[in-house]
């Protein structure tokens, strides 16, 4: 294409928008609306994906070993858990480490125990991680079927609850998502309509002189684009500024805990990428929907 | 040169427009198309710049078949056929140069070729003074000579006409006629449907009389031949 013919789809594209001034408004607006919930709830669903994943690696089973287990039966019983079905690693922890860890993880307070100059009174340990976190429970069951276990510790339910309302939550907003990108792109797709039928004519006489399909196509696909990019500036300037503030409020209560957020950035950047590129293509999509049935033939 | 070979045109609705015409127009050829309405001459113009494609048979044009030919070549063909109408097609928001400077504009020629083309025919259609004018504030006459100017502009081989004067009144048909006629000198090959007995019978050319979808007169200089 050549430069001066690219002004002038641009320039075009620019004067519809213009023309149409309160449908160009209620397009933007729409769109901004639907991008400000797409981006919430991209949002809301990549940081419970975040906490999900942080979640699900951390998950493992606590084999505790039975104290009259010998060095040998210990190796043993290591053999077998080994041999069930996904179990990825099993991981020896003696009574010492579990001691120490247990102290550092008190922070302060567990200094008091430093004086505590007595047995250790835990147990040699076996870290037993699976391949996918749905196969703990199953796992978990085994082993305490197994010699020389006193006891076997796991998240059980309260983790199957917490993956369960992390897929469930996943797709609803999934669902949620593509609907109201449809509804955008139709809101877009008929704003062009409009737009068109006023430009009917000129299409008719376009193609008349000659002017080739994608010449006609052009100033309706940036206007498309336009209408899309200009509604997403919106949601961004909101999702940055909100994430800001709830990461902030959020992030020191969360502290201590094995939750966290995403890190402002990249995250809200990331997001902001996506809402534009959203944007863009309902925008172009819808444009092209509405523009082709002029151009049949 | 313009050909067609056993051209049949069915509408979806089943109405059979054209049944099957076999007919030649040399280049620099000037031909009415008469016939009454209904009869099938609107679908045997606009099968020529291919608004319609025939149902069965062969158009060829400077030899390239318009039956067969690809929808995303049309516009290739638009540029070499000039397409005149009873309602002007100007659009209204462009000055008289705009109007005729937007179809060169949209297959994308060079700004000067645009300027010394559109001078060029808005003199030949006389209408040079009135060049920032919008269509409104002209004549019905004055707007088909922006017409007829743009469909020339690019330089066609064949203009096509249809019912050019059929909003005119008879002195401002004569405008027209001359302008045609004049085109046709230079060496444009002008396939016209018309209603206007008068100018039929006046300016003497070939006539290709259309009913039932079958040409059944074809006269070298022809009249009308329907009262009208």
């Amino acid at each position: 294409m050549k430069a001066r013919t690219a002004r002038r789809h641009v320039r075009e594209g620019l004067r519809n928008l213009r023309r149409n001034g309160w449908m160009t408004f209620a397009s933007v607006s729409a769109v901004a609306v639907t991008l400000m919930l797409v981006g919430v709830f991209l949002t809301v669903i990549l940081n419970v994906n975040h906490i999900g994943t942080t979640l699900e690696k951390d998950v493992e089973i606590r084999v505790l070993v039975d104290l009259t287990a010998t060095k040998e039966q210990q190796r043993a019983l290591k053999d077998e858990i080994k041999k069930i079905d996904h179990v990825t690693t099993v991981k020896f922890s003696s009574k010492d480490q579990e001691l120490d860890n247990l102290i550092k993880s008190m922070g302060q307070d567990g200094q008091a125990f430093e004086l505590f100059e007595q047995e250790n009174p835990l147990n040699d340990t076996y870290i037993v991680k699976t391949d996918s976190p749905d196969k703990i429970a199953p796992v978990a069951k085994k082993i305490e079927g197994l010699h020389y276990i006193d006891e076997v510790i796991y998240g059980k339910k309260q983790v199957q609850k917490l993956f369960k309302a992390v897929s469930v939550g996943r797709n609803i907003g999934l669902v949620l998502i593509v609907g109201l990108l449809f509804t955008a792109m139709f809101l877009i797709s008929n704003t062009i309509k409009i737009t068109i039928m006023a430009r009917r004519r000129e299409i008719e006489i376009m193609r008349l002189v000659g002017a080739t399909n994608n010449f006609i196509r052009w100033p309706f696909l940036l206007e498309g684009l336009l209408l899309g990019v200009m509604g997403a500036i919106l949601p961004i300037a909101l999702i940055l500024t909100g994430y800001n503030v709830v990461y902030n409020m959020l992030m020191p209560k969360l502290a201590g805990t094995m939750f966290t957020l995403l890190p402002f950035s990249p995250f809200v950047y990331q997001i902001a990428a996506i809402l534009i590129g959203i944007g863009a293509v309902i925008g172009m999509w819808g444009s092209v929907m509405s523009i082709r049935k002029f151009l049949r033939k | 040169m313009i050909e067609l070979k056993e051209v049949y045109k069915t509408y979806p609705n089943g109405v059979l427009a054209v049944n099957g015409i076999n007919v030649k127009i040399r280049q620099g050829e000037f031909v009415y198309v008469v016939g009454p309405s209904g009869a099938g001459k609107s679908t045997f113009i606009k099968m020529m710049y291919r608004e319609e494609k025939p149902s069965k048979g062969t158009i060829l044009i400077n030899g390239i078949d318009l039956a067969q030919m690809k929808n995303s070549k049309v516009p290739l063909l638009r540029r070499n056929i000039g397409v005149v109408f009873q309602d002007y097609k100007l659009l209204p928001t462009l000055t008289v140069y705009e109007n005729i400077a937007f179809a060169l504009e949209v297959i994308e020629e060079n700004p000067k070729t645009i300027k010394k083309r559109v001078m060029e025919v808005l003199d030949l259609v006389k209408l040079k003074h009135k060049a920032r004018f919008l269509p409104t504030e002209l004549s019905g006459g004055e707007q088909q000579r922006v017409s007829i100017a743009r469909s020339i502009v690019n330089k066609p081989k064949v203009v096509i006409a249809d019912e050019p004067t059929g909003n005119l009144d008879p002195e401002t048909t004569w405008e027209i006629m001359d302008i045609f006629k004049e085109i046709n000198d230079r060496g444009t090959t002008i396939v016209m449907a018309t209603h206007n007995k008068d100018i039929v019978n006046n300016l003497k050319r070939r006539v290709i009389a259309i009913e039932g979808g079958k040409i059944v007169r074809d006269q070298a200089r022809g009249v009308y031949g329907y009262e009208s």
